[in-house]
């Protein structure tokens, strides 16, 4: 399932210097089409190497226009269906669409924090240098304690 | 001021004291646990990505579960359970390491925001305070994990500063220092964005930058030619830079051939766990009950089918139904369900349906799009299960890797074993983590994190006991620009020889020398074209015809920045699977029945190779030089 732009709604970010679709993709493959020398349609995002595509989902989830929407790789899939999700800052919902129609809907949390707000060292403990060749600790001293008798040589 | 277009990069140097090579789990790990250790030490660390690291590496499109928290387990267990999958040779030093340390990380990653599921009545309990989770294995906890990267990445971006990332940056090699070709001390690539080109000089690295990936020949070679299971971005760059720099490599020969939903590879555990589902094949027969007693010949398989049976082995139970021509093999989804109807509620029914649709849709959204095109409802309709092509990697269920510095305290682990820093590899100043580290499996994202939060710390100790050395390239910036910008002069050059831009006897594009790689590799070298058979004769072959696409590599063309990518990429791949190759050549045995078989030594032979092998690549020689080292138990 490739991604597609959609003619009509994708906006090219605006002109912005780097599209959403293009900072986001893992494999390199949303391409903004400037001067639409390319697809014939000026300042839109077009997918450049389809056969590559993951459908990881990162473009689709990020597009502020919904511009982005997959069909199911041509050579494995039934035309006909189709898999969308709509990503909110706590939660994400799919509608997937069968070939015969039928209509399912998902709704599932994505995160119990505000987007932004992860503080990497937020109440853990500062690295104590005595430590630095200790193999038994990392900065936060959590270690998981095991039971050595289970060593052949304990 | 000249102006830098294609074709004519700027280049720019910098020097740091540590360098991070990926932004997957394993390189945010050292994202994170770096900065507190070097906090106040003046040392400069840095992070390169190929990619955005909100959505790079193998957990871009999220996860449904976290596979590896001990919770009330012991360690110890955890090393006993990444034995047994992995057919007895693994490293068991680290694997304990990796046991001890994993659980905290997976308790920073719900203080970020990751929604990790309760049992009942826990629900509002945190990992760290006692809450229970919900276990879809004896290792596996279930996670709402759509976001699981973003959240990582959005914590590792703050621990180490938007100022120390520079994403888009793809690393073609590492360099060695001038004076002392066993250190490391550069690495050189490109920004896939604007004409630069980078030479970093540092003190020490992690390379961190995933497993390989489309080296085989994958199933579907059409538009769904990038549907692989693992990853298709991660081309094998730790492999193949880690090998030219000299680092022994272990365990090369492994490889992982997952089961899974046929075409999509959605996740097969939430319906044999939460549906106790159960295989059949093409008559309809339950072939586990029926024949999976073939794995308890103990002249073929040893002591390894007598009891769980690693993962190898239930595809060879599998692979010998198809083969025999008794499939095509299926998920009984019907009757499952039909049984699961006599005991709960539609209610109860309709919640387990989500909890499986989710479980596809944060991981590998495309295994819906084939039910959805297909029509398929699983109470009526069962569907295909297929084992994949294979990949090489050393995070998931598979040990390919680098031999690397294990801890120190634990008893009856060989001295030779420890040979300074922890996690690093047998290149001074190299370190490793994640899917580059070999001999030590099962980790997955959880695993992976910790483990380079472990070599971070140790990357941080090695700077600061190396503070006055400085670092001197063994290579020029111009052999370096010359080097790494050959694809585009390829092109540059003959572009107007013909009329067709990518059929021309000048150069080659990275696509198609994929595709020969890909081929020979499917046909000689155990791909899905022989059901994953090979043996010295065909290997042969291989080595003949790799030999020469590696000196073809040098014709590469790259009509832009995009194509550049691939070029290296597709280069880092031929050199991983040439490891790959070297190594089943050299181990005669079939340590791995269901992943590969060497067909002129069809069984395991644990009196001659219940070993690591171990190789090292000379890049002035272009030779490989493999050889046995002693496995020894450490766990009872
Ligand atoms: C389909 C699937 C399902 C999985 N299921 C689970 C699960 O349920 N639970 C679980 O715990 N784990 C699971 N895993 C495993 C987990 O994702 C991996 O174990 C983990 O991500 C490995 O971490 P890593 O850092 O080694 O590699 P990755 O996370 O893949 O990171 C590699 C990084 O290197 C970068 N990179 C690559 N090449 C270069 C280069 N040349 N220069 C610069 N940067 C580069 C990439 O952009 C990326 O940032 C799953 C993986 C897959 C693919
Ligand atoms: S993110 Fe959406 S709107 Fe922006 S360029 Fe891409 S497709 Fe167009
Ligand atoms: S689905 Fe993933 S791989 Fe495909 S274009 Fe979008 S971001 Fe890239």
């Amino acid at each position: 399932m490739p991604t597609y732009v959609r003619t009509e709604k994708c906006d090219g970010c605006k002109g912005q210097d780097k599209t959403a679709c293009m900072y986001i993709c893992p494999h390199d493959l949303m391409h903004l089409d400037r001067d639409g020398s390319v697809t014939g349609h000026a300042m839109k995002a077009y997918n450049v190497e389809p056969e590559q595509c993951w459908e990881c989902y990162s473009c689709v989830k990020i597009c502020p226009q919904n511009a982005i929407e997959c069909r199911h790789y041509a050579d494995i899939v039934p035309l006909g269906a189709s898999v969308q999700p709509l990503r909110g800052t706590d939660s994400i919902m799919w509608t997937i669409k069968f070939r015969n129609g039928t209509m399912k809907r998902f709704k599932f949390p994505i995160r119990t924090t505000p987007e932004g707000s992860a503080d990497p060292y937020g109440g853990k403990p500062k690295a104590n240098m005595a430590d630095i060749a200790n193999d038994e600790v990392l900065f936060t001293k959590a270690l998981h304690a095991g039971d050595r008798s289970q060593f052949v040589k304990a | 001021m000249a102006e830098y277009i294609f074709g004519n990069p700027e280049v720019i140097e910098e020097e740091v004291d540590l360098l991070i090579i990926g932004g997957g789990m394993a390189a945010c790990g050292s994202a994170f646990e770096i900065p507190r250790w070097a906090e106040g030490t003046g040392l400069k660390v840095k992070l390169v990505d190929k990619a955005a690291l909100s959505r790079s590496g193998a957990v871009a499109q999220g996860l449904s579960a976290i596979n590896t928290y001990l919770g009330e387990n012991d360690p110890a267990d955890y090393v006993r359970y990444v034995r047994n999958d992995l057919m007895g040779i693994v490293r068991e030093d680290l694997i304990y390491d990796v046991g001890r340390h994993v659980d905290d990380s997976v308790h920073n990653f719900e203080d970020w925001g990751l929604p990790i599921w309760k049992a009942q009545g826990d629900e509002e309990k945190s990992l760290r305070s006692g809450g229970k989770p919900v276990r879809s294995g004896k290792w596996q906890i279930m996670i709402n994990g759509e976001s699981y990267k973003w959240i990582v990445a959005e914590a590792a971006k703050k621990a180490l500063g938007m100022d120390n990332i520079q994403e888009r940056i793809f690393i073609v090699r590492l360099i060695n220092d001038k004076n002392d070709p066993t250190r490391i001390a550069g690495a050189a690539g490109f920004s896939v964005r604007e004409h630069k080109l980078y030479i970093y000089k540092f003190k020490a690295c992690m390379l961190a930058a995933g497993g390989a990936v489309n080296v085989f020949r994958p199933r579907s070679i059409g538009e769904g030619g990038g549907r692989a299971w693992f990853p298709v971005w991660n081309a094998g760059s730790t492999y193949s830079m880690a090998a030219e720099a000299g680092a022994e490599m272990t365990m090369m020969e492994n490889r992982f051939v997952p089961a899974r939903f046929k075409d999509g590879y959605g996740p097969v555990g939430a319906w044999f766990l939460l549906f106790k589902a159960k295989l059949m094949n093409g008559a309809g027969e339950d072939f586990g009950t029926l024949r999976g007693d073939i794995i308890k010949d103990e002249k073929r398989f040893g002591k390894y089918g007598m009891g769980v049976p690693g993962t190898c082995l239930r595809n060879h139970i599998m692979l010998e139904e198809m083969i025999a021509g008794r499939g095509p093999i299926f998920m009984d989804t019907p009757t499952a369900l039909a049984k699961l109807a006599e005991k709960m509620t539609p209610k109860e029914i309709k919640h387990l349906e989500a909890e499986a649709w989710e479980d596809f849709l944060d991981m590998t959204i495309s295994q819906c799009g084939i039910w959805a095109g297909e029509n398929i409802e699983p109470e009526k309709t069962p569907s295909e299960i297929m084992p994949t092509e294979p990949y090489l990697l050393g995070s998931h269920s598979g040990c390919a890797g680098i031999w690397v510095s294990g801890p120190t305290d634990l008893p009856g682990v060989p001295k030779e074993w420890s040979w300074g820093y922890r996690s690093m590899t047998t290149v001074k100043g190299l370190f490793s983590a994640g899917d580059g580290v070999g001999a030590s499996g099962h980790k997955f994202s959880s695993g992976s994190f910790a483990e380079g939060r472990i070599a971070g710390k140790a990357m941080v100790k090695y700077a600061l006991d190396n503070k006055d050395w400085k670092p001197e390239l063994e290579r020029t910036k111009d052999e370096l620009v010359e080097e790494i910008y050959r694809p585009v002069r390829n092109f540059l050059e003959h572009k107007d020889y013909t009329t067709a831009i990518d059929i021309n006897p000048h150069y080659i594009t990275p696509k198609m020398l994929q595709y020969r790689l890909q081929k020979i590799m499917d046909e000689y070298v155990a791909g899905v074209a022989t059901y994953y058979r090979t043996n010295k004769k065909m290997l042969e072959v291989a080595e003949f015809k790799l030999e020469m696409l590696k000196e073809d590599s040098l014709k590469m063309r790259a009509k832009d920045l995009h194509e550049l990518l691939r070029a290296w990429e597709n280069y880092h791949r031929i050199m991983s699977a040439e490891a790959h190759m070297k190594h089943i050549q050299f181990r005669e045995e079939t340590r791995y029945p269901g992943f590969y078989y060497r067909m002129d030594y069809n069984y395991i032979d644990d009196v001659n190779w219940k070993c690591f092998s171990n190789s090292t690549y000379d890049k002035k020689t272009k030779k490989w030089a493999l050889k046995k080292v002693p496995y020894v138990q450490i766990i009872k």
